[in-house]
């Protein structure tokens, strides 16, 4: 996973196939760069995602609720349709904003 | 129940990297039935999910034995049978339930709800210390080409 700063805060650029491991990598990578920066917002960037089972659910429950506890925002974007329907069965786009899915809500 | 037309058994360790293996696996034996790709996929992530639960709730100490068998009977009805030998489930009702996980913050808690919404029917047996059996069925899509007999 890539961390970069942008003009609009941080993003993280998760790629390839996100499994149990890959998640528990990406989460403990999260945390401390949420910790280290503490930005204002953060954008979980999925598009080099090529498969995601519900450990990627648990990816982005976490960072949305430590963004919440820092006050910042949290979205996802690139998020593919195979991870969208994993997404959406779960009920995150409830409480995430996925950037390109609004109308899919 | 219909006619079976075509079956395979995998037997692998309880390893992370056999996730990605036990779901191309799947998705490479059902080919033939020319699913589509919605249905490709929501296969091989509801056996991701069952494959994950293995690793980490079977075996959580240990690398353990998983066994995957595919089934293929006609019209398009396919079945993946996910079976463990490891510490099973106390609670069978509870562990379905959306949210509820045994794996800490780590771990969603949406695996059999994900199993449940991708496939048609799941049904989970499991003595505590004996193992779990994970059973899915999906009927397939109709399609013109597709060798659905």
């Amino acid at each position: 996973m890539k961390i970069e700063q942008r003009e609009q805060g941080m993003a993280a650029i998760l790629e390839g196939e996100l499994g149990h491991r890959e998640a528990l990598e990406a989460m403990r990578s999260l945390e401390d760069a949420i910790d280290s920066y503490a930005p204002s917002s953060l954008e979980l960037d999925f598009s080099g995602v090529s498969f995601m089972d519900s450990s990627g659910i648990a990816v982005v429950v976490q960072a949305a609720r430590q963004m919440q506890a820092a006050g910042g925002s949290l979205a996802v974007s690139g998020a593919s349709r195979q991870a969208m329907r994993v997404f959406s069965a779960a009920g995150v786009p409830r409480l995430v904003r996925f950037i390109g899915w609004e109308e899919k809500k | 129940m219909k006619q079976l037309i075509n079956q395979m058994t995998l037997r692998f360790d309880s390893r992370s990297v056999n996730e990605g293996f036990a779901r191309v696996s799947a998705a490479a034996f059902i080919a033939p039935l020319d699913p589509t790709i919605d249905e490709l996929n929501d296969l091989k992530t509801a056996v991701s999910e069952a494959v994950t639960n293995c690793i980490v709730h079977a075996y959580p100490d240990r690398v353990g034995t998983i066994v995957m068998t595919a089934r293929i009977y006609e019209q398009g009805i396919v079945e993946f049978t996910i079976r463990d030998r490891g510490k099973g489930i106390e609670d069978i009702d509870r562990a379905r339930q959306p949210l509820f996980t045994t794996g800490g913050r780590e771990r969603s808690g949406m695996g059999f709800t994900i199993m449940e919404s991708f496939m048609d029917s799941l049904t989970v047996r499991s003595s505590p210390g004996k193992g779990v059996t994970v059973r899915m069925r999906k009927r397939l899509s109709p399609r013109a080409g597709g060798s659905q007999t």
